[in-house]
């Protein structure tokens, strides 16, 4: 339960970046084992992949980068906090500066997938 | 200007017959049993959460049992919950954290309860011991006084957090500490950074060592609860956060 003491936007980055740490520990096994079947059982493999092709594996697949990504971001979020010793003003223009990088180089990344 | 007593203003208000009332649930009973009871409070233009508990006390239940001091947030006895969050009940104007016409009231979290609101404060204290939150001097009355220059980093650095009151909010606001029962909690390593970088402490290496162990800064989560209910608005997410990067300085064998 997310009481009142737990309602600002850091214990809610912790929450994102356990809950996402935690959806990607359950998927690397299998990740694994479905990359295993190259060498134990191609036929199984083929079927999975045609599995894979189902639109609604496509959509799981976007939550499995946004997952990558949120946990990613968040990794660096934590490291920044605590090991860079700089003002709040500075970590805000940082972050402000590589979010802006983000918007603009995503933009251009869309255009061309 | 004359200050007016709980008992003035409450005659007043029965005076007037249809002021309007708040429907405060303060908590009651010791240790881990107890529950919320309810008392209709007359509502101010101007009251603290304290006033509050105070008025309940002085005119609707003489056992209720609180705990404070001062009344002008330098004293730290007050802090309570307050509709769930830590607050300085003293400092916490109603108005601000009213629910509709509810307020809700409790001991402060992560503490045992020694009975309604007022909370056992030494597992608190101890810890502060416990993470050597006690000045040791390295030098005797013999010797001359040390200068200690206002602009040095490190007088900068350890003046950010002498003005904690010992109020437990942080304390009680954080997860990590309800989680682990021997985490010292923000409060008392924001102290040991402060020790940390005092230039009159001579053993750093001793300050390090006694918050690096378990239940240490680095079982901090960095969920920031601390800081964002500090009272004084001080931070000891950043204190935490210098205490774990002189901890992996010295643990790659850099000095402390």
């Amino acid at each position: 339960m997310i009481g009142p003491h737990r309602r600002h936007p850091l214990w809610l980055a912790y929450l994102l970046h356990r809950l996402s740490g935690l959806a990607l520990a359950l998927f690397l096994p299998a990740h694994f084992w479905v990359l295993s079947l190259a060498l134990t059982d191609p036929d199984q493999l083929d079927q999975f992949l045609r599995f894979a092709d189902n639109p609604l594996v496509k959509v799981a697949e976007f939550g499995l980068v946004f997952l990558l990504a949120v946990h990613f971001f968040g990794g660096l979020r934590l490291l920044a906090l605590e090991f860079l010793p700089w003002s709040q003003r500075q970590k805000s223009l940082a972050a402000g500066a590589i979010a802006g990088a983000f918007l603009i180089s995503g933009t251009f990344l869309l255009r061309a997938i | 200007m004359r200050y007016t007593g709980f008992r003035e203003r409450a005659n007043r208000c029965a005076v007037s017959g249809n002021e309007k009332t708040m429907d405060v649930s303060v908590w009651r009973g010791s240790g881990d049993e107890g529950a919320y009871e309810s008392f209709q409070v007359p509502a101010q233009d101007n009251q603290t959460v304290l006033d509050v508990v105070s008025y309940i006390q002085q005119e609707l239940d003489p056992s209720l049992t609180y705990r404070y001091a001062c009344r002008v947030g330098m004293c730290g006895s007050c802090a309570m919950m307050v509709n769930g969050q830590p607050r300085w009940t003293c400092r916490t104007h109603v108005k601000k954290v009213l629910n509709g016409d509810r307020l809700t009231v409790g001991p402060l979290r992560n503490l045992p309860v020694i009975r309604d609101l007022a909370a056992d404060m030494d597992p608190f204290f101890e810890k502060w011991i416990r993470a050597g939150g006690v000045h040791k001097p390295g030098r005797s009355r013999d010797d001359a006084i040390q200068q200690v220059r206002p602009e040095d980093p490190g007088r900068v650095e350890a003046n950010k957090a002498i003005e904690c009151i010992n109020c437990a909010v942080c304390y009680a606001a954080c997860d990590t500490v309800a989680g682990n029962p021997d985490y010292l909690g923000p409060a008392a390593l924001q102290r040991a950074w402060t020790l940390y970088n005092d230039v009159k402490v001579t053993d750093r290496a001793a300050v390090l060592a006694s918050v690096t162990g378990p239940g240490g800064c680095t079982n901090c989560h960095s969920q920031g609860s601390c800081t964002r209910f500090c009272p004084n608005e001080l931070d000891p997410l950043s204190s935490i956060a210098g205490l774990k990067r002189a901890a992996a300085r010295s643990f790659f064998g850099g000095k402390s």
